[in-house]
């Protein structure tokens, strides 16, 4: 263990940690400089929309790394994660909703659209209190967070693991979607909360909002990155992976295995929630279909594509897939994107388990043992010391 | 004066023709066009007429004619039945019923009828149908008349009940009496009407005894009457819709049996999680459209073919899927989770690259239907054939487990796997087999569900879950515990649904299995021996 700052740990120590940081950093400067002052006849122009999708990947990546922390490195494989993002993108939602004020279709200062639509006379008592940014970001982590915890608390307490509680995390997930299609429920059904105007003020059509969201979602995906090095780094983090590798040797050895995997899940699902909550402002809508198991399974596969275990890689998984599958569903290739999707699935869990990461690293460790063994064959001591 | 005479005298005449020729023309066919002909008071001797030839085609006729469906040609006055059709009317013929051709509406008269022909008429079908010689023909007019009762018709109706031989068929047109006797003005007629009505199970009769018992200005000991028979029919009701639940949960149950007995195998056997297993449900559907489309002259027989082509083809392709993927991948069951899951997303796909689209598959005329218990109950066939094969299905691969070589490997294979193979079991080769078994009962199963859902491309997924939670919760590897719990979740969720809607009863269902698998997190039906984990 260092006692080092984290973050000076990361940019010294971890190469993989520098470049990434040395990407975003770029990333954050130049495409605001690049959507905001430069024209928008300039071939070095970024457009708007891709600013959007772009963040729209690193609210992805952020998942992916909540989703990481916890399979990665406490062996917990969620497949309903989906449904914390989604929380955490219904509670932003719902504060964008009550923003909306009486601008809506019906022009009902007080109800949504959707509920003036339903003929409800007033507002259920847990829409109160999210016309409050801060309130509403209350909800973004406690909604999640609760659910996580109550989940947790009991799946772990009993001991439910592998694959029962990949089942039961589905389970979790689908009743959810089930519950939020309901009109009843007071979340607009089947269509979500959409049309949002603004955000704290400011106009959510305008580029100025959508790169400040932008950069936001960046620096949250940074924070996120770093409190999920910080603790598997930390010594609570050894023990996760210990409690990975074999539960219940960690467990006779004496330590509360539930205590760590509860801590763990729920720091997972408030990543999921900020990403969700991140998500929504940008694409401009949220509904049920978030909760949709396949969804969930998909972040998976972004993890395990990616690289499981070592965080950078749920980053560059997540990306790289959600860059093929706006590539591929957009164009002509749009009904094989399914039969690449599927290929994907079986040919990194069969080939691949260790993801792209593990390609770069084998191809790393094959040059560097290649240069270890020219160094070796030359005599001459001054090449030895090359990196 | 002459003028008169001679009027009066052709008039006779005609009349004296016209009953010569209808002396003479004693046959069906001429008859009936006679009655399409004739005048309005002509028409009811004339319906008498037709219906003392006893022909069994009358009825039809009189139906037609009174739905206002027979007409006759423009052309050469020959009568016809139609039908509406979108490109004008179709026509069939009355001696054979066969389709004749679709013509346009003004090439044809309709055979007009007034309100004392309409009564006749009615009268007439009620006592022909009343007095059919095919039970379930008598059975069905006196359903009828319980649903629409006619005091007009309340002596046929007494009559038919004299001499009908059949009881079940005689208690329904008793019943059918009472709800016409229970409006009359005799006193002791009604009270005995309200008996007969407070012994049946009829949803009409309880109506009328709720009506009766609170109208306030009738006899009070005709609404004291009423009143306890509307409660004794409620009560009865109350214990068929009971029943009527039971077995709708019992249906739903084995519905969800068949989706995850399969799964039990591949899950609960070998400990593979198959997320393609929906999928493999989805082919047996689609194998038995296929069967279809193949042989579209034997719909009938079209099921019994595609039950065992639907157990190989998703055997097969369960195998195949075995031995190209999930053979890599055992000891890892997170990873053959993912493995397979990506196999569902091809499968799916590749069916949606060839229709995107639900495909139509025909229910044979065996399956459909329903068998009346009585008038609160009803059963249908399609439900019931799927509970008996279920249970079939169960039952032999509990043979084939117990008795069985292969049965006696795969379970040898499940409790220890080195031990297994030191005795000479080609583990390998179990777990292909173990693994097509599932896969092909999978397929067995979509033959079922083909029948009573949509067949397409998703089809998989909507099983996928519910199938996981049966297992989880019924105990992994134990198929008793199986049948529990599909039995106990369809039951379960059959009697939530009048109170809390389909879907809300489905949300209760899955957080209970949630919180069930914290209570207990080997299911129901735990298997019992010491295991070591890590």
């Amino acid at each position: 263990m260092s006692r080092k700052p984290i973050l000076q740990l990361l940019l010294t120590n971890d190469k993989a940690s520098r470049w990434l940081f040395i990407v975003m950093g770029v990333l954050g400067v130049l495409v605001p400089i690049l959507n905001l002052a430069v024209p928008a006849d300039s071939a070095f122009h970024v457009p708007t929309y891709m600013v959007t999708l772009i963040g729209k990947y690193l609210c992805f990546a952020m998942l992916a790394l909540a989703l990481d922390l916890i399979w990665g490195y406490c062996g917990i494989l969620s497949l309903g994660h989906g449904a914390f993002f989604a929380l955490g993108g219904y509670a932003m939602g719902m504060y964008l909703m009550r923003q909306i004020g009486d601008r809506g279709v019906y022009g009902n200062p007080v109800l949504p659209d959707f509920m003036v639509f339903l003929n409800w006379q007033e507002l259920p008592w847990y829409w109160y209190g999210f016309d409050n940014f801060g309130f509403a970001l209350l909800m973004v982590f406690l909604a999640p967070g609760l659910l996580a915890f109550l989940f947790g608390w009991l799946a772990f307490r009993s001991r439910v693991t592998g694959v029962y509680l990949s089942i039961i995390t589905q389970a979790l997930t689908y009743a959810l979607m089930l519950a939020f299609f309901r009109n009843d429920m007071g979340f607009g059904g089947n269509n979500g909360l959409t049309d949002f105007k603004d955000i704290l003020g400011f106009d959510l059509q305008a580029d100025s909002t959508r790169v400040s969201l932008f950069v936001i979602t960046l620096l949250c995906l940074a924070g996120a990155y770093i409190l999920c090095q910080y603790i598997t780094r930390s010594k609570a983090g050894r023990v996760l992976i210990s409690i990975r590798d074999a539960e219940s040797r960690t467990r006779f050895i004496g330590y509360k295995v539930e205590h760590y995997k509860l801590f763990v899940f729920v720091v997972s699902s408030l990543i999921a929630g900020l990403a969700g909550a991140l998500y929504v402002p940008q694409i401009g809508i949220i509904n049920p279909s978030e909760f949709n198991p396949l969804n969930s399974i998909e972040i998976v596969i972004w993890v395990a594509i990616g690289g499981r275990g070592t965080l950078y890689g749920a980053i560059i998984g997540a990306i790289l897939v959600n860059y093929a599958k706006t590539t591929f569903t957009s164009g002509v290739f749009a009904e094989y994107w399914l039969f690449i999707l599927g290929a994907l699935f079986v040919i990194t869990t069969i080939y691949l388990p260790r993801g792209v990461v593990g390609i770069l690293d084998g191809y790393r460790q094959k040059v560097a043992r290649k240069k270890a063994d020219q160094a070796a064959a030359t005599p001459v001591p001054q090449t030895a010391g090359g990196k | 004066m002459n003028y008169t005479i001679k009027k009066i005298v052709l008039i006779a005449i005609g009349l004296l023709l016209s009953w010569i020729s209808v002396g003479w023309s004693a046959d069906f066919e001429s008859l009936t066009k006679e009655v399409a002909q004739s005048s309005y008071a002509q028409k009811n001797k004339l319906i008498d007429q037709l219906v003392a030839l006893e022909d069994p085609r009358s009825l039809t006729v009189l139906k037609a004619m009174l739905d206002g469906k027979l007409y006759l040609q423009k052309s050469d006055q020959t009568v016809v039945i139609g039908e509406d059709h979108p490109d004008g009317v179709q026509i069939k013929n009355i001696s054979d019923e066969q389709v004749i051709d679709v013509v346009g509406a003004r090439s044809l008269e309709k055979v007009k009828i007034n309100n004392s022909v309409r009564g006749k008429l009615r009268t007439v079908i009620a006592s022909l149908q009343l007095s059919a010689k095919d039970a379930s023909l008598r059975r069905q007019s006196a359903r009828d008349l319980i649903k629409s009762p006619d005091a007009e018709l309340r002596d046929i109706i007494a009559a038919a009940v004299e001499r009908e031989e059949s009881s079940s068929v005689k208690k329904e047109m008793e019943l059918a009496l009472a709800l016409v006797d229970v409006e009359s003005e005799n006193a002791d007629r009604r009270k005995q009407a309200i008996k007969v009505m407070s012994a049946s199970y009829s949803p009409e009769a309880l109506a009328v005894l709720e009506r009766l018992s609170a109208d306030k200005e009738g006899a009070a000991d005709i609404a004291k009457l009423a009143a306890e028979g509307a409660d004794k029919v409620r009560h009865r009701m109350g214990i068929m819709k009971f029943i009527e639940n039971l077995f709708f949960g019992a249906s739903l149950g084995s519905v969800l049996l068949l989706a995850a007995i399969g799964l039990a195998i591949t899950f609960g056997v070998m400990g593979v999680i198959n997320m393609a297993h929906g999928e493999m449900i989805m082919l047996g559907a689609y194998t038995t459209f296929a069967v279809q489309q193949i042989f579209p002259n034997w719909i009938e027989a079209s099921i019994i073919i595609a039950i065992p082509m639907a157990f190989l083809v998703s055997g097969s392709v369960g195998v195949l899927i075995e031995r190209t993927v999930i053979r890599h991948l055992y000891g890892r069951p997170l990873e053959t989770l993912l493995a397979t899951f990506g196999i569902s997303l091809f499968l799916q796909q590749l069916v949606r690259t060839y229709n995107s689209n639900n495909v139509p598959v025909v229910t044979p005329d065996w399956m459909s239907g329903f068998y009346q218990v009585n008038g609160a109950l009803s059963l249908t066939y399609n439900r019931l054939y799927i509970i008996v094969f279920s249970l079939l299905v169960l039952g032999l691969l509990a043979l084939l487990l117990r008795k069985t070589l292969l049965g006696l490997q795969m379970r040898a294979v499940t409790q220890n796997r080195a031990m297994a193979n030191s005795m000479g079991i080609r583990s390998s080769w179990v777990d292909a087999l173990t693994f097509g078994l599932g896969s092909g009962i999978a397929g067995i199963a979509g033959v079922a569900l083909s029948q009573i859902t949509n067949v397409g491309p998703n089809m998989g997924q909507g099983f996928i879950i519910d199938s996981f939670m049966v297992v989880v919760f019924g105990g992994v590897g134990n198929l008793l515990g199986t049948f529990f719990a599909a039995m106990g979740l369809g039951v379960v969720n059959k009697f939530l649904e009048p109170y809390a809607g389909a879907v809300l009863g489905k949300i209760f269902v899955l957080v209970f299995i949630i919180l069930f698998i914290q209570w207990r997190p080997r299911g129901l039906f735990a298997l019992k021996g010491r295991f070591v984990e890590d």
